[in-house]
């Protein structure tokens, strides 16, 4: 096991909970949009929200990229007016995973919201609560389940993500080398003694997310029923 | 005052109808309004609540407009005085009895109230436990007062006690009935129980098609005026059997079932399903048609 560098599972973890915060404040309000507004807009925004579990993570990662090469409109953009630059560095890392994982945030939760009873709703409007107090205090309270498993999966799919961050960052050590990529240049280098240890230890915080997941939502049910 | 003038196309489960109903509640009256499933009480009671909005007519509490078509006002529920109670209680399991009526109290407003309408339904000692937790009498109990505590103008019930037992629904209907004079606010209690309409109310709409088609006390609606029975109760006729000259009607009334003696005239109106009115004057009963 030479020079093993603890650094990309760092940054992974980094990565995760960045993304997750994140798609937490996107993926909450969007699911709600997308249950219960009328607009004709919501026919186009559902399947793109899905996009990611069938699009191959090369693709995605690809369109990224040439978004932001700092040659686009976009990247051109973020280069001269916010000096910033996205590809091949952790902000883009960070957007990729966000737009990457978005559905396992935003699907969860738009489930639970679908099948929330509309009458609990109903009966908080006649109490002379807001839409915004109900949702608040009354609905994601109830679909606290949703919402953690909303949030592990984010979290654990953010972790495993490959082809993304690969298009995206490349492997630069400390700033874009996830524990995935990682694994994948010490395969490639014959160091096969650090990927078992980067993928036990992939392996092993899986498992543990699932487990507690699982517990955590068993517990959940028996507390709300 | 409340003034209710509405139109509203419906598609329910027994096919399109057009609700079309106009009535005035005057004082502090307590309406019942009876009718057949699909018949649309329910939406009279939304629409007045402000949870389904009228093809157009007025709606007026108070002399304050609610509802009308031709200005375009359409007050939103959350700020019409009204207190709603659905049929299937609606608290919200992730809050204590407790947090439930907290959370229906307008901000600063004294918890007194809260202890005062507790103790009145006996459910002090359960106040800190979940919804799920008690039985459906105590959670109709805790949806009733939960609704009061925004000291209505209006108290919309809808067939609150349609999922309880008979037992709980004859403790409940008192209750009602305390709450009801505690706050003495118009209250409009829509069942299909006749026992209740005559048991609560002086006064009942008859719902059918979307149309109020009798409305006056429940013993004028129901039966003759003539009767002057010390105790009547409402049955459906279970089964009639000849004895000789006499017939012996079954009547179940709630979960009871009782026997009457009727004549071969009396027989020839009734049949097995009928709904009808036994009371009895002195010592023999009557029991008489009722639709």
């Amino acid at each position: 096991m030479s020079d093993f560098d603890l650094s990309p599972l760092v940054l992974t973890f980094k990565l995760a909970v960045i993304t997750t915060v994140i798609l937490l404040a996107v993926g909450v309000p969007l699911a709600y949009w997308l249950t219960f507004s009328r607009s004709r807009m919501k026919t186009l925004v559902e399947p793109l929200v899905s996009m990611p579990l069938v699009l191959p993570p090369t693709v995605l990662g690809f369109y990224i990229l040439v978004l932001f090469s700092p040659n686009s409109l976009i990247g051109n953009f973020f280069e001269t007016v916010l000096h910033v630059r996205v590809v091949f560095t952790f902000l883009g890392l960070v957007i990729g995973s966000v737009i990457f994982s978005l559905p396992f945030m935003v699907n969860p939760i738009k489930a639970a919201l679908e099948s929330f009873p509309h009458s609990l709703i109903e009966a908080s409007y006649t109490l002379g609560k807001s839409r915004r107090e109900t949702l608040l205090k009354v609905i994601l309270p109830n679909i606290k389940p949703a919402i953690i498993t909303g949030v592990v999966m984010a979290f654990a799919h953010t972790v495993g993500e490959f082809g993304v961050v690969l298009m995206i960052g490349g492997s630069i050590p400390g700033s874009t080398r996830t524990a995935s990529i990682a694994i994948f240049s010490e395969v490639e280098a014959l160091n096969y003694g650090n990927a078992y240890v980067y993928s036990g230890i992939l392996f092993l915080i899986a498992f543990a997310i699932l487990f507690t997941l699982n517990l955590l939502n068993r517990n959940k049910v028996h507390g709300v029923s | 005052m409340i003034k209710v003038r509405a139109k509203k196309h419906l598609v329910t489960s027994h096919g399109p109808i057009d609700l079309a109903v106009d009535f005035q509640i005057a004082g502090n009256e307590f309406v019942t309004v009876f009718g057949p499933s699909g018949a649309g009480k329910t939406t009279v009671l939304r629409m007045i609540a402000g949870l389904t909005a009228p093809d157009e007519g007025l709606i007026e509490v108070d002399g304050e407009v609610w509802f009308d078509s031709e200005k375009g006002i359409n007050i939103p529920v959350q700020k019409r005085a009204i207190s709603f109670v659905f049929q299937d209680y609606n608290l919200f399991p992730n809050m204590t009895v407790r947090q439930n009526l907290q959370y229906a109290l307008s901000v600063g407003a004294d918890e007194k109230l809260i202890d005062e309408l507790l103790a009145m339904v006996h459910l002090s000692e359960l106040q800190h436990r979940r919804p799920g937790l008690l039985s459906g009498g105590q959670k109709q109990r805790v949806a009733l007062i939960r609704a009061l505590l925004r000291k209505p103008k209006i108290f919309l019930l809808d067939e609150p006690l349609s999922a309880l037992d008979l037992d709980m629904r004859l403790k409940l209907q008192d209750e009602i009935v305390n709450l009801y004079e505690r706050f003495r606010v118009p209250t409009i209690f829509v069942t299909h129980d006749l026992s209740e309409i005559f048991k609560m109310s002086n006064c009942v709409f008859v719902l059918e098609g979307g149309i109020i088609t009798r409305s006056g006390r429940p013993d004028e609606v129901f039966g003759q005026d003539n009767i002057s029975g010390k105790f009547k109760f409402v049955g459906t006729i279970l089964d009639i059997t000849q004895d000789n000259f006499l017939y012996i009607v079954t009547i179940q009334i709630g979960q009871n079932i009782t026997k009457v003696v009727a004549t071969e005239d009396e027989a020839a109106e009734l049949k097995v399903g009928t709904r009808v009115v036994v009371s009895a004057k002195a010592f023999n009963p009557i029991i008489m048609r009722l639709s």
